[in-house]
C-alpha cells in the first residue's frame, strides 16, 4: 500500500491550471521530492495533500484512504512551511505543543512528548523563548518539532531550507534526511533546488507547468532524463542541448550542427529506425562526458575556442565556443588553459542523448 | 562662521516666537479646564485664586449630572463592544476572502459611514428612529453609533489582518485546528493591539459625540454627559461657569484614564505588530 497516492488530480485557479491531471504514488517511509521551477505546481500539489486546497477532479489517498471529504485537521499531517510560520505570540514550548493542545491531550503527556522532541532536536534550552528570539536554524528545528509532535501520517516540507544561509542549509539538509530515515515517516519535500533534491530524495518527481515530466531515483533522472526539460533541469551545469540534423550517408552517419559535424557511425543503428534522414533533433551531452584535448589527435574531435574558465577547486567548468555555439565542459584534472586558447573536444558517444525536436521526448 | 551663527539665532528667535504663540493657543483651554473647576469664582479667564472644592460639591448634588455619567457609560460601552466584535469578524472575512468589488464595497461603506454620523443624515435618522419607535431610548443612539463606526473600524482592522501572513492560520489548521480555533488562538492574539486601538477610538468618539444623542433623546434623565453639559445654564442662557468647568473636567477623565491604561499595557503602534 502506498502512503500517499494521486490519481488524475487537477487543480485550477480561475483559468490557470496549476496541477494538470497528475498521478503518482509515494511509498512507505520514502522521502519523495517534488522538484520544478517556480509556478510548476509543486507547492499546490503539497497543499492539496494537506487539504489547504481542494482539487477540481481526481482522487488523493493518504494511507489508502480517500481524503476528499477530510478537513486538514483530520488528515494528521505534519507540515513545515517555507517561513516556518511559528506562532509569534507563543514560546517555543507552546509552539511545539500546539498540535497536542488542540487535540486536548493530557498535560502530562504533552510535557513528556515536547521535552523529548526538544531534546531530539537540540532545542531544549530554547523552550521558554519566543520565535523572534532564536536564530533561523533554530526556528527551522522548532517548526520541525511542531510537525513531528503529533506523529503524523506524512510529513510535508515546503522549501524548508530556502530561508537558511548556504552553510547552514547543507547542515540542516543532512540533519533532516537523517531524522526522516530514523523516524521512518513518509515525507514529501518541495524544492526548486535540484541539488537539494538530488541530495535528499529517495525518489524525485520533476514538474513543469502542472505536469509531471519524470519520476525516478536521483540516479535515474540524472542518467536517463526522459525529456529535454528534465535533461536541462537536472545537473549543474546542465546538460548541453543543441539542435542538429542527422545525415545517413553510405559509409558514415553524421550529426550536422552547421558550425561543425560529428561522426556518430558507432551508434547509428540505435537511431536508424527512429529518425529519418535530414530530420532535426536535439542532441544532449553532459559536461563531464566531453574530454578536452590540446592537439588535434582524434579524428572525430571538435575544434573550439575557450570562452570562459571557472575554477571551482576539485572541478573546472570550461565554456567552449564553436562558431556561435557554446558547449560546457566539466573537467577534473585542473587543466592549464586560459581564455582564448584553442582546444579540441572529444565527445563520449556512449553518453549521448537524442531527443525529438517537436515534443522533447527521448529517442536514445 | 560668526555670521552664520548669528543668522541661525535670529532665525530661531522667530521660530520660537511662532511656536510659543501656537503652544499658548492650544494650552490655554487646557489650563482653564484644570484651574477653573477649583476656583471659587470661575470666570472665562485663566486666573489662579484660592483653591476650593465648592464647584464639585454643588455638582454632586445635581442628580441629572450624575445620571448623565451612567447614561454615557451605557451608550459608549455597548457601542464600543458591539462595534469591535462585529467589525473584527467582518474584517476577518473581508481580509481572507477575495471577491469582485471587494475594495469598492469597502470604500463605499467608508464613504457612507461619514455621512451616517454626520449632520447630513440628521433628518432621515430622526425619521427612521421615530418610525421604529426608538426615539428617546438608548438603543436609538447605540444603533446610529454602530452604523457610523462599523465601516471605519472594519476598514482599519482589516488592515491589521492583512498584515498577518496566511501561513499562521494554515499552520494552525494543518496542526489540527478548526478555522475558528485558528482565528481565536492565533489571529486574535496577534492583532490584539489593533483591537484595543479601535475600541479606544470608538469609545472616545461616542463619549464625545453630542449631535446624535441630542437629537434622538428627549428626556433629560437619559442625556449622556456631552448633552447634559447644556443644562448648566441659567434661565437667561448664561453659563454657570463653576459647575460647567468642574463637570467638563470629570467628563474628560474617563478618556484620559483609558488612554493611559491602554498605553501602559499595549503601547500605541498602528501596525500589524508582527516580528519575524
Amino acid at each position: 500500500m502506498h502512503d500517499v497516492a494521486f490519481e488524475k488530480v487537477t487543480k485550477k485557479f480561475g483559468k490557470v491550471v496549476a496541477v494538470n491531471n497528475i498521478s503518482f504514488q509515494v511509498n512507505k517511509g520514502e522521502l519523495f521530492t517534488l522538484l520544478g521551477p517556480s509556478g510548476c505546481g509543486k507547492t499546490t500539489t503539497l497543499r492539496l495533500i494537506a487539504g489547504l486546497e481542494i482539487p477540481q477532479s481526481g482522487n488523493i489517498y493518504i494511507k489508502g484512504k480517500n481524503v476528499e471529504k477530510l478537513l486538514p485537521k483530520d488528515r494528521n499531517i505534519g507540515m513545515v512551511f517555507q517561513n516556518y510560520a511559528l506562532f509569534p505570540h507563543m514560546n517555543v514550548f507552546d509552539n511545539i505543543a500546539y498540535p497536542l493542545k488542540i487535540r486536548k491531550q493530557p498535560q502530562k503527556e504533552i510535557l513528556h512528548k515536547v521535552t523529548e522532541i526538544a531534546k531530539n532536536l537540540q532545542t531544549e534550552e530554547l523552550l521558554s523563548r519566543k520565535p523572534n528570539q532564536i536564530s533561523g536554524g533554530q526556528q527551522q528545528r522548532v517548526a520541525l518539532g511542531r510537525a513531528m509532535v503529533q506523529e503524523p501520517n506524512v510529513f510535508l516540507f515546503d522549501e524548508p531550507l530556502s530561508n537558511l544561509d548556504a552553510k547552514l542549509r547543507t547542515e540542516a539538509r543532512s540533519f533532516l534526511k537523517h531524522l526522516q530515515k530514523e523516524m521512518k515517516t513518509t515525507a514529501i519535500y518541495v524544492t526548486h533546488d535540484q541539488k537539494e533534491a538530488m541530495a535528499l530524495s529517495d525518489r524525485i518527481a520533476i514538474l513543469d507547468k502542472g505536469v509531471i515530466m519524470q519520476v525516478g531515483t536521483p540516479k535515474e533522472v540524472y542518467k536517463n532524463p526522459e525529456n529535454v526539460f528534465v535533461a536541462g533541469f537536472i545537473g549543474d551545469p546542465p546538460m548541453n542541448l543543441l539542435d542538429c540534423s542527422i545525415k545517413y550517408n553510405q559509409n558514415k552517419t553524421v550529426l550536422d550542427f552547421l558550425q561543425f559535424k560529428l561522426n556518430i557511425s558507432p551508434i547509428r543503428d540505435l537511431l536508424r529506425e527512429k529518425v529519418n534522414n535530414e530530420e532535426v533533433i536535439i542532441f544532449g551531452i553532459r559536461p563531464e562526458d566531453i574530454k578536452i584535448e590540446y592537439k588535434d589527435v582524434s579524428p572525430n574531435s571538435i575544434k573550439g575556442e575557450v570562452f570562459v574558465v571557472e575554477r571551482l577547486g576539485p572541478e573546472t567548468i570550461i565554456h567552449v565556443k564553436i562558431g556561435n555555439l557554446i558547449l560546457i565542459v566539466r573537467d577534473f584534472s585542473e587543466p592549464n588553459i586560459n581564455m582564448g586558447d584553442t582546444i579540441w573536444l572529444k565527445i563520449d558517444l556512449n553518453s549521448v542523448h537524442i531527443y525529438k525536436k517537436e515534443d522533447g521526448k527521448i529517442i536514445i | 562662521m560668526m555670521f552664520k551663527q548669528r543668522t541661525n539665532l535670529w532665525n530661531n528667535f522667530w521660530v520660537y516666537l511662532i511656536l510659543f504663540t501656537l503652544v499658548l493657543f492650544f494650552i490655554l483651554p487646557m489650563l482653564w479646564l484644570v484651574i477653573a473647576p477649583f476656583s471659587s469664582k470661575a470666570s472665562l479667564a485663566v486666573k489662579i485664586t484660592l483653591p476650593s472644592l465648592n464647584n464639585f460639591r454643588e455638582l454632586f448634588k445635581n442628580k441629572i449630572a450624575i445620571l448623565a455619567f451612567k447614561n454615557s457609560f451605557i451608550i459608549s460601552f455597548s457601542s464600543t463592544i458591539i462595534v469591535t466584535i462585529t467589525s473584527m469578524l467582518a474584517a476577518y472575512a473581508l481580509s481572507r476572502t477575495n471577491f469582485k468589488w471587494r475594495s469598492t464595497l469597502l470604500y463605499a461603506l467608508l464613504l457612507f459611514s461619514t455621512v451616517v454620523t454626520g449632520i447630513a443624515a440628521m433628518v432621515p435618522l430622526f425619521v427612521l428612529n421615530l418610525r421604529l419607535g426608538l426615539i428617546d431610548s438608548y438603543l436609538s443612539v447605540i444603533f446610529v453609533f454602530i452604523g457610523g463606526f462599523l465601516p471605519v473600524s472594519i476598514f482599519i482592522i482589516k488592515d491589521f489582518f492583512d498584515a498577518i501572513p496566511k501561513d499562521y492560520e494554515e499552520a494552525a489548521i494543518v496542526a489540527g485546528s478548526t478555522p475558528s480555533q485558528g482565528f481565536f488562538r492565533i489571529i486574535l492574539p496577534l492583532s490584539q493591539q489593533g483591537m484595543v486601538v479601535i475600541a479606544l477610538y470608538i469609545f472616545m468618539n461616542t463619549w464625545g459625540s453630542f449631535l446624535m444623542p441630542f437629537i434622538l433623546l428627549r428626556s433629560v434623565n437619559k442625556y449622556p454627559v456631552s448633552v447634559a453639559i447644556y443644562t448648566f445654564f441659567t434661565q437667561e442662557g448664561l453659563p454657570l461657569l463653576g459647575l460647567l468647568s468642574a463637570y467638563s473636567l470629570l467628563y474628560s477623565l474617563p478618556v484620559i484614564v483609558l488612554y493611559i491604561i491602554i498605553n501602559r499595557k499595549f503601547g500605541f503602534g498602528f501596525h500589524g505588530g508582527l516580528k519575524g
